[in-house]
């Protein structure tokens, strides 16, 4: 796996905040790269800037020194809309609080990155369903993220991350406000997508989550500390089927 | 993204706070609605006027006899009779703008028929007048030349004088009518003619040719000519040529030197018109200036309203960019829901004024005329109203920073 191109390479990048006189050096200095269809956990303590470089490979910010290659394309450089269109089509986020839009439907949240592709409304439905069949949800289309559990709304999240079929799923402690029951749910959906060629980078606190990836970079204040590769543990089968069920 | 989709969403974000987007259109609802509703009025009034001043005659100019100078004290055009037949008749044969031209002597006098009693004005004049204000019979026959020259006692009465004498929905040609105990026939009836723009009624009136009343009603045959002249010009452009004409023409012949004052005054009934066209268009300039106001204070309403949105929906906004929503796609969506709010705000204050105006009209009895151009202004104006208030708060929500708009509590 480590022989196949680089999807995501950070060199030495760097992330400053002004924070008035003072500046905050989130990152210091982080190199990193990730195959296509690797399956990375990044762990460290709170404040060692986890969500500071998941932003930065969102293409949700940029950063203050360094290079980072998306797909060997330089995103330092790109302005607003480059980056929107990045977001867009070769990424997908999913957030530890869902971040799904409130009194809007499952399948409406889902379409939502298809509107701004541009995809004709019976097109956006159909895919959007297609999504959320896929995470076990296919028939709560209709209902509104105030009906459904924790684990139902992060699916749906998982849903619309997926649905524009990006090469890169984000999760930022994805897991965090989920009981482990649901968390492990989550996670076995995650390694299906990993399963089906996606590279998920994925945060989080919990050795219990991290346990399901192959490899694991674990950072403190702003640097890579450790970086190393394990054997993933599986999902039992028999809940894997609940959840598609 | 299109522009269908842009709308649906703007229209779906509108709804969810139904209460709060009526309440920041009605400024724009009550803008639009009070321009609406007095420019139809205004119009409808306007209409009315311009309807009157036809009925005084077309192109009229009316001459009036000099003013009287006796010790230091003048008394006013009519005071004087300075005017003679020789005049009337040079007006008529040597200006060539004038088409017309008739005397109207007046006076006040008490008519009796079989049943009632009716005091008027009566009038002694020449065919040509009815001809210079447009004013033919609905009944019997029109005064002649003939009737003139041969001294007829004959009596043309208004609508009015008709009703009062003889009743509504009567025919009285034929019947005899005692003025000063001289008994008259009716010969005619004169169509109704309404107010004048002062509001009096032109259908109070009774004429009878000039030499009938110059012989029976005033006495005696005079030089002078003991009332006015109704001049009728050939068309509503040469009314004002036809007007000095007659000034030079009547200054020469009273041999009025440079430096001296007229012995008589020219009316000019198209000027009055088209002085209350003026008016008229003062007070559209006023409504307009009204209208600015309560868009402005709709507008800013909008705004207000559009900047507690985006501060609302900073999260939305975040979670949109984050899954692919561009600046531009932002913007527009603010944009549009602005722009959504004013022209429905605009839309509603048509109708409303619309409506409004016709239960006024009815009540004062005037016609509704409703002016296409300005609905179309009105909400074409809102619109931009909705642009202009609309983009800071648009630009405000496009310029947000994804991670920013997504931590925003
Ligand atoms: N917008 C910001 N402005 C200023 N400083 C910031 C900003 N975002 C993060 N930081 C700082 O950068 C450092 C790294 O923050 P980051 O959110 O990346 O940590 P983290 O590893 O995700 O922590 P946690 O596990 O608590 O989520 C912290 O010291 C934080 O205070
Ligand atoms: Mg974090």
């Amino acid at each position: 796996m480590s022989a196949s191109p680089a999807l995501l390479k950070l060199d030495e990048v760097t992330k400053v905040y002004h924070m008035g006189d003072v500046d905050v050096h989130a990152l210091q200095g982080v190199s990193l790269e990730i195959p296509e269809g690797e399956f990375i956990a990044i762990m460290g303590a709170s404040g060692s800037g986890k969500s500071t470089l998941m932003n930065i490979i969102g293409c949700l910010d940029r950063p203050s020194g360094g290079h980072y290659l998306l797909a060997g394309e330089e995103i330092s450089t790109f302005d607003r809309y480059a980056l929107a269109r990045k977001r867009n089509q070769t990424l997908g986020f999913v957030f530890q609080n869902f971040n799904l839009l409130s009194r809007t439907s499952a399948v409406e949240n889902v379409e939502l990155p298809l509107l701004y592709a541009g995809l004709r409304t019976s097109e956006r439905h159909k895919r959007a369903g297609a999504a959320l069949t896929r995470v076990g949800l296919g028939d709560r289309l209709d209902h509104h993220p105030n009906q459904m559990s924790g684990g139902q709304q992060q699916r749906v999240a998982i849903a619309r991350a997926i649905v524009s079929n990006p090469r890169v799923i984000l999760a930022d402690e994805p897991t965090g406000n989920l009981d482990s029951e649901t968390s492990g749910e989550v996670m076995g959906i995650f390694q299906e997508l990993r399963e089906s060629g996606i590279t998920v980078v994925l945060v989080t606190h919990e050795p219990d989550i991290s346990a399901y990836a192959a490899r694991v970079v674990t950072m403190k204040d702003g640097r890579v500390l450790s970086d190393r590769r394990q054997e993933p543990r599986r999902r039992a089968p028999a809940a894997a089927a609940e959840v598609s069920a | 993204m299109n522009i269908l989709q842009t709308l649906r969403v703007a229209v779906l974000a509108l709804l969810r706070n139904k209460l709060r987007s009526f309440l920041t259109t009605l400024g724009i609802i009550i803008g639009v609605s009070a321009v609406i509703a007095m420019v139809a009025i205004g119009e409808g009034a306007k209409a009315r006027v311009e309807e009157s001043f036809a009925s005084m005659g077309s192109n009229l100019l009316v001459v009036l006899p000099g003013s009287t100078s006796l010790g230091g004290q003048r008394g006013g055009f009519g005071s004087m009779p300075t005017l003679t037949w020789d005049d009337l008749r040079a007006i008529r044969t040597e200006v060539p703008t004038v088409k017309y031209a008739a005397a109207q002597l007046r006076v006040s006098a008490q008519l009796l028929s079989e049943e009632q009693n009716w005091n008027t004005s009566v009038y002694g004049t020449t065919p040509e007048y009815f001809a210079v204000r447009n004013w033919p019979p609905s009944l019997g026959a029109p005064m002649t030349d003939s009737d003139v020259e041969s001294g007829a006692k004959v009596l043309f009465l208004g609508q009015t004088v008709v009703d009062k004498l003889f009743g509504p929905n009567t025919d009285p040609v034929g019947q005899l009518v005692r003025m000063k105990n001289i008994p008259f026939e009716v010969k005619g009836v004169l169509q109704r003619k309404g107010q004048s723009p002062t509001g009096q009624d032109y259908d109070d009136a009774a004429f009878m040719p000039l030499k009938a009343f110059q012989t029976k009603i005033q006495g005696g045959l005079q030089q002078y000519i003991a009332g006015v002249i109704y001049v009728g010009a050939d068309s509503p452009t040469t009314t004002t040529r036809a007007q000095q004409q007659i000034t030079n023409l009547l200054r020469d012949r009273h041999h009025i030197g440079p430096g001296t004052d007229d012995d008589f005054s020219i009316r000019n009934l198209t000027e009055l018109a088209s002085a209350q066209e003026q008016g008229t268009r003062t007070l559209t300039t006023l409504l307009a200036s009204i209208a600015a106001v309560s868009l402005l204070v709709g507008g800013i309403g909008i705004m207000n309203i559009m900047l507690v949105s985006v501060t609302e929906r900073t999260r939305e906004i975040g979670v949109r960019m984050a899954v692919g929503a561009n600046p531009t796609h932002i913007l527009s969506q603010f944009l549009v829901e602005a722009l959504t709010l004013s022209i429905a705000g605009g839309v509603f204050g048509v109708a409303i004024g619309l409506f409004g105006a016709g239960r006024l009209a009815a009540n004062f009895g005037w016609p509704v005329l409703i002016r296409a151009d300005i609905i179309v202004i009105s909400v074409a104006f809102s619109g931009l109203v909705g642009v202009v208030f609309g983009l800071y708060p648009a630009r405000k929500a496009s310029l947000l920073d994804p991670i920013d708009a997504l931590r925003f509590e």
